[in-house]
């Protein structure tokens, strides 16, 4: 399987000294879609600030087996789209269509191409129509649905989700699932949110305390209760109602 | 939370609405201007100014009430700081007030200053309601870009324009934090709530900086600003300016004669 993303021995402090990450190795395959799980600040949103050189990662992460240099920044940026967990946060522009057309143009693209690659983007998310409102009208689960189209717009190899789901009600969370569902592209995410793993990735890897204390197939780790509970993610009822009554979109 | 739009009635549709932002930029810009140079007491000029921006309400099917309702916010800043002018200005006394040991004066003279500069902020602030209310803010940001402001300005009032209801949300959510744990207490300590609530604020937007930064940086921004440009200065834009040009400097000839 080729690789799309190498991580080794990458330890990182905060500014204050605190260590966030410790000798973390992961690599994530094409095609992979890796749930990253583990309890409030384990290092999840630090780990995925590496993996488009937002934080510096020198030689420790490798995207597409090439180290992220000032030359490649921009590229590694588009290949590796970043979706952050508030959607206020990710979306910044005084309309959806500047928020989504802004990735397409700072990588230079025309503006007939730039136009296409916003219409594209809103379709996949289903916001077509919505490229004057400014979000701040917006629901959540629109504004959330319109942070995927900000990255799909630069058509990016690898989705880097945040907590995608995090603050919506079950039928907005669902729905969202869905669409992840629907992406063809390697997906990482950052989640607490077991059901959504279950539906949606195949692998899971378990941060706590800045250091990866798990790594296998979906199956494995979530009926491994022990071990969940062991940092903080247990949540049999959740997952037995999960298993028993089996998801909505699989029903 | 719900919020009102502060681009209000900006999504009709009427000849006002369908001009060139710049068009409009530029003519709001030139009637402030225009409003600021004309010399007190020329009534028939204000008189023109009013009647040219009532015309211009009339076209722009804006609902007069609200663009009055509007107008009168700035008022009181208004007062704030002219209303002492009268009783500054020397020349022919029209009253005279005896505050206790004091014998304060109103003169004619100032008296006139002082309306003539509450007509001026409240004719320039109906050119600006007018404006932003038959403009979207977003058309209004790409017009200033489309003059050639600087890029750094126009991206701090769109910043502002996105973040201002977020703002006000948190601050929204953190008075009602305090309000239900807050009962009695001197006034002193509400006080020193308030203050630091505000240092919250700060340091919670600070942050929120940070991260939106972040989240610019990922999508491949590198320090330059870019956009679509967008022409579409048309017939009805040059009629438009013409009209306007032509009332501005009737006014000022007149202003210029008198």
């Amino acid at each position: 399987m080729e690789e799309a993303i190498r991580i080794e021995n990458l330890s990182y402090a905060y500014p204050d000294g605190q260590p966030a990450l410790n000798d973390v190795n992961l690599t994530v395959y094409k095609g992979d879609s890796l749930a990253m799980i583990g309890p409030n600040g384990a290092g999840k949103s630090t780990l995925l600030l590496h993996l488009n050189g937002i934080l510096s990662s020198n030689d420790y992460v490798r995207i597409f087996s090439e180290a992220i240099t000032d030359k490649n920044l921009k590229e590694v940026r588009r290949r590796i789209g970043l979706v952050f967990q508030n959607p206020d946060d990710q979306l910044f522009s005084a309309t959806v269509f500047d928020d989504v057309a802004f990735g397409p143009l700072n990588l230079g693209y025309s503006e007939a191409e730039v136009r296409q690659a916003v219409a594209d983007a809103l379709a996949k998310v289903g916001m077509s129509g919505f490229e004057r409102r400014s979000s701040h009208h917006l629901s959540l689960g629109e504004r959330k649905r319109i942070t995927i189209a900000t990255i799909l717009s630069m058509s990016p190899e690898v989705m880097v989700l945040d907590e995608p789901t995090s603050n919506l009600d079950p039928r907005g969370k669902w729905q969202l699932i869905e669409l992840l569902r629907e992406m063809p592209v390697t997906k990482i995410i950052a989640t607490h949110d077991l059901e959504l793993v279950e539906a949606l990735c195949d692998r899971v890897v378990i941060l706590d305390k800045g250091r990866i204390v798990a790594d296998g197939v979906v199956k494995e780790i979530l009926h491994d209760l022990p071990l969940l509970e062991a940092h903080g993610l247990s949540g049999p009822p959740g997952i037995r109602s999960a298993s028993e009554s089996g998801s909505p979109s699989r029903g | 939370m719900k919020h009102s739009f502060l681009d209000q009635y900006s999504d009709r549709d009427s000849l006002i609405h369908r001009l060139d932002p710049r068009t409009k930029l530029i003519a709001v810009f030139l009637f402030i201007l225009a409003v600021s140079l004309t010399s007190q007491v020329l009534w028939p000029v204000f008189s023109l100014y009013f009647v040219l921006i009532a015309v211009l309400v009339t076209l722009s099917t804006v609902p007069v009430f609200y663009i009055f309702k509007r107008s009168l916010v700035i008022i009181p800043f208004v007062l704030l700081i002219t209303i002492f002018i009268p009783f500054f200005k020397e020349g022919e006394p029209i009253a005279t007030f005896h505050i206790w040991t004091w014998q304060v004066s109103a003169s004619y003279f100032g008296l006139q200053l002082f309306i003539t500069i509450l007509v001026k902020a409240w004719l320039s602030i109906l050119s600006l309601i007018v404006l932003t209310s038959t403009t979207t803010i977003s058309d209004l940001l790409h017009g200033m870009e489309q003059l050639r402001l600087p890029r750094v300005m126009v991206m701090i009032f769109s910043f502002m324009y996105r973040y201002i209801f977020v703002l006000t949300d948190e601050v929204m959510r953190m008075r009602q934090a305090r309000d239900s744990r807050n009962v009695g207490g001197s006034r002193l300590r509400h006080v020193k709530t308030v203050g630091a609530m505000a240092g919250t604020l700060f340091i919670r937007s600070y942050e929120r900086g940070e991260r939106v930064y972040a989240a610019m940086l990922s999508r491949g921004y590198d320090g330059h600003t870019r956009t679509l440009r967008r022409r579409d200065f048309r017939l009805a834009d040059l009629i438009f300016s013409i009209c306007i040009v032509l009332v501005l400097a009737a006014a000022c000839l007149f202003n210029y004669l008198h």
